[in-house]
């Protein structure tokens, strides 16, 4: 029987595996997909928010500003992309002044720090694309922007590499309480733990009805987004959004840390939590509602649509805590999930605290991780980094500048990936303006070699999603 | 220092070094990131390319043969494997590969030859979901042709660009079904003969006016697609949707000249055909570096490219052994229905006989006149039976046209007779 077993790994369960894999505990995470980060975490904003939204008093607002005042440190221990570009609301109108005012307020009494409210002009100054119409704004210093996938990447490779056991495509199927913890049925076999972590975002209920009585359900909700080629990115020098309403924070527009442009997104409730589709519908509403912001935008220029889909519940609050005797609820984790994570990381240690799981730390678990970005050395680097390994001086993914070096790494990491874009998301390749159209076939050939597979196993991304279907003539035998 | 270093070993740059060293240069370098030349010739297997040029039928693979044979009886290098990250104005390439590491070398003069990509579904923003099986038609053509891989059975072609057309006949040979071509535009996108050989000859419906407006995945591939007609405002007309269950989507919706290293080293773009401004001669807006073939503007006809390539070799070798052409440049402009010109601009004084002029018509025409101008008064016409967006166009404005216009520039338009 293990300590604990993470169900879920997303940005929250990565954390809060990160967080545990400090500590002389025995810890599994349990995630039904074949890669990590495949939910919510790898299709949202990439915002770490300041904190101003959530209504105070809140769990989701005391975790964001905490969590915000990690992340710095948290990234540049382990080497994740995060810049504290700041953001503006921006008001259009005097109603939506005085709703500036109010979130103005509201993050003071949040604690977040920074706050002002410039004038139109002010705004212009620091963002010249923003619209003429703009009356004033929220600034807050404090907001920043990251690369969310990298983020849950870099917590579970260093839990990884401190002990932690990580089961992919390892479905939770049910849980039933034994003596001292509890018994996992997964689609992998059965596992036994003591303590039970659920962090199932948006099939949280689901994993929480399994052990205790119903409490929320989750409202899937999708949000769809533009990723703008780079040579856009400079339109937006901090991250615009344009006033809360009922259907959440709104359109905003932000450079990315690969220094594209993010347009996005809608609100629209889907009937599962897989309707990960764009639709057209949502699409023009993105454009029509983001042209308000920045009526110079256009997608000419548009190299990407995704979607995603939040945790919602029918509570306006993020659902941690106790629910069951050894049982904790990281559910219903929505925005400000992401900029929330490593606090609700402390949150669920603390928890298995109050529940009798007080393990030692360890006298010197890894805290560190860096990782070569080709794109992102100097000349002198890049000469280094050639001579040390020259397959850092084959270039695969052209656009992003990606080479076969970094593909191996990935491949050789902590939490090796087995697709494409399991390739994409931990070394870059095919996230530019061809999406992957020269560095696909590629990056299929060096999959395969790598991991002693046919080329036709190789997938696009999760189960199933073979790219190649049969092999064409074969060389005539002899 | 090279006499001229060549960026990317495709058609156009094999033709650029052979006409450069032809001309005199006898150090030129060409750097290809494949570990082969011939660039996109190479997975082109179908026949078709040369009739201009060769007066034979040739495959891709044999059209670049013919090249890469005349090369190796020059002393022209070829640097393979390699990637161009930098070019600068000062004409410094900065180089890197696995072999010989980070490089910069330096040139008289460079050609740039980098071709084009193509477009994406993230580019024209198909709405659906978004699994695997959803290939642009060049890539589909990289697994069948060099890797040996099927990437599906019943298929769905958007856009009816030649890349496009040329795979539904190449997927039907190797047994796959190819349930229809859809094209957004009333015209298709690609040469005519295509059409007729590569989807009417197959008994593939052709859907003019119509688009993809939803793709279903079903286990992680592509299961199902909608097609809507359109109305005139391109929008789907609801209720005329048809239902294909595929596996795959092929892309055939436009090529893009690849001109990320164009931007950064500075040089003068032209909005219309996402390529560097040049000159009669091929030459940028930045001394010594020249451009050709498709990262200038798409080409229909690889015959084409060697010929605008060889022009910008010898114009290369011109400016290295003689200087830097001198004169007023005359700009040409595009009038009615006409979509861009190639070149841009032209120094009438440097031209011998007569200048090239390339460009597409916006519509299809039929018995129509190519009129050229200076803004006050017609100074030539050229008749055409037929003209279409899928056929480039070329003209030879003879130097005594270009030295009777007034006013610094040149209108090309397009009307009917």
């Amino acid at each position: 029987m293990i300590d604990v077993a993470v169900i879920g790994c997303g940005i929250i369960g990565a954390a809060a595996a990160f967080e545990l894999s400090k500590y002389q505990a025995s810890v599994a995470v349990l995630e039904k997909e074949n890669d990590i980060a495949m939910g919510e975490t790898r299709a949202n904003s990439a915002i770490i928010h300041a904190g101003y939204d959530p209504k105070p008093g809140t769990l989701m607002a005391r975790f964001n500003v905490q969590g915000n005042a990690m992340t710095e440190q948290l990234c540049k221990d382990l080497d994740v992309p995060f810049a504290r570009i700041g953001s503006f609301v921006l008001a259009f109108s005097e109603e939506e002044t005085a709703t500036v005012r109010t979130l103005y307020e509201r993050g003071v009494e949040n604690g977040v720090p920074g706050l002002q409210i410039l004038d139109g002009d002010e705004v212009r100054k620091m963002d010249p694309e923003v619209s003429p119409e703009v009356v004033c704004a929220l600034y807050a210093p404090s907001a920043g922007i990251i690369t969310p996938w990298e983020y849950a990447l870099a917590l579970a490779e260093t839990a990884v590499r401190n002990g932690v056991e990580l089961h992919l495509s390892t479905k939770v199927t049910g849980i039933t309480k034994i003596d001292g913890g509890y018994r996992i049925e997964t689609t992998k076999g059965p596992f036994e733990a003591r303590y039970v972590i659920n962090a199932a975002g948006v099939y949280s209920d689901v994993i929480h009805d399994m052990v205790a009585p119903h409490a929320f359900t989750v409202l899937p909700n999708k949000g769809e987004y533009y990723v703008l080629d780079k040579s856009e990115c400079g339109r937006a020098r901090h991250v615009l959004f344009q006033c809360p309403n009922q259907d959440g924070k709104g359109v905003l527009i932000t450079p990315t840390m690969d220094h594209n442009l993010l347009v996005g997104p809608n609100a629209s409730s889907v009937s599962g939590p897989e309707k990960t589709g764009n639709t057209a519908e949502g699409m023009a509403f993105v454009r029509e509602k983001a042209a308000k912001t920045m009526p110079s935008l256009t997608y000419r220029n548009a190299i990407r649509n995704f979607a995603g889909v939040r945790a919602n519940t029918d509570k306006d609050e993020f659902q941690i805590a106790v629910a069951a005797e050894h049982f904790i609820d990281l559910a219903g984790i929505k925005s400000p999930g992401l900029s929330s994570a490593p606090a609700i990381a402390l949150e669920a240690v603390r928890l298995l605290g109050t529940c009798g799981f007080r393990p030692e730390k360890k006298a010197d678990p890894v805290l560190t991780r860096r990782k070569k970005r080709f794109r992102f050395m100097s000349e002198e680097e890049r000469k280094q980094a050639v001579r040390e390994n020259p397959l850092y001086g084959r270039v695969i993914c052209r656009c992003e500048t990606v080479t076969e070096g970094e593909i191996v790494d990935a491949i050789r990491s902590p939490i090796p990936p087995c697709s494409v874009d399991g390739i994409k998301r931990r070394a870059g390749s095919g996230m530019g303006r061809c999406q992957g159209g020269f560095c696909g076939p590629r990056v299929v050939d060096i999959l395969a070699r790598e991991l002693g597979i046919s080329p036709l196993s190789v997938l696009q991304d999760g189960a199933g999603s073979y790219i190649l279907m049969s092999e064409t003539k074969k060389e005539a035998q002899d | 220092m090279y006499d001229l270093i060549v960026i990317g070993g495709g058609p156009a740059g094999l033709a650029a070094a052979n006409s450069a060293w032809q001309k005199g240069l006898r150090s030129i370098l060409i750097v290809e990131r494949d570990k082969e030349a011939g660039g996109i010739l190479n997975q082109c297997i179908h026949n078709g390319f040369g009739l201009h040029r060769f007066k034979e039928e040739l495959t891709g693979p044999e059209y670049a043969a013919r090249f890469i044979d005349m090369l190796k009886e020059t002393g022209v290098e070829l640097m393979l494997d390699t990637m161009v990250l930098e070019i600068t104005a000062g004409r410094q390439v900065h180089v890197i590969s696995a072999k010989d590491g980070y490089q910069v070398l330096s040139a008289k003069s460079i050609v740039l030859c980098m071709g084009c990509r193509e477009r994406t579904r993230g580019a024209i923003g198909i709405p659906g979901d978004r699994p695997a099986g959803v290939f642009t038609a060049g890539s589909a053509q990289r697994y069948l042709n060099l890797e040996g891989y099927m990437v599906g059975k019943r298929v769905v072609i958007l856009g009816s660009g030649d890349i496009g057309l040329i795979m539904a006949r190449r997927m039907t040979l190797e047994g796959a079904k190819v349930l229809a071509c859809v094209e957004l535009m009333p015209y298709s996108g690609g040469l005519m003969r295509n059409i007729v050989q590569c989807l009417n000859d197959w008994d593939i419906p052709l859907y003019l006016s119509h688009t993809i407006t939803d793709i279903r995945a079903e286990n992680g591939r592509v299961s199902h697609v909608t097609v809507h007609k359109l109305d005139e405002n391109r929008q789907p007309i609801p209720g005329t949707n048809l239902e294909f269950d595929c596996d795959t989507v092929l892309l055939s919706v436009g090529l893009i000249p690849e001109n990320e290293l164009t931007r950064a080293a500075g040089i003068q773009m032209d909005p219309r055909t996402n390529g560097a401004v040049v000159y009669e001669n091929m030459e940028t807006s930045v001394p010594g570096i020249f451009a050709c073939g498709n990262v200038v503007h798409v080409h229909d006809l690889v015959d084409y490219v060697s010929a605008e390539s060889e022009r910008a070799g010898a114009a290369a070798a011109e400016f290295v052994l003689k200087g830097q052409r001198e004169g007023e440049a005359l700009e040409l402009k595009n009038g009615a229905d006409v979509g861009y010109t190639v070149p841009q601009k032209i120094r009438a004084q440097a031209v011998e006989k007569a200048a090239d002029v390339f460009f597409r018509v916006r519509r299809v025409f039929k018995n129509s006149v190519i009129e050229i101008s200076d803004g006050e008064k017609v100074l030539a016409s050229f008749r055409r039976e037929h003209m279409a967006p899928g056929e480039m166009e070329h003209i030879l404005l003879p130097r005594k046209i270009l030295d009777q216009a007034r006013g610094g520039q040149i209108t090309v338009s397009a009307k009917e007779a």
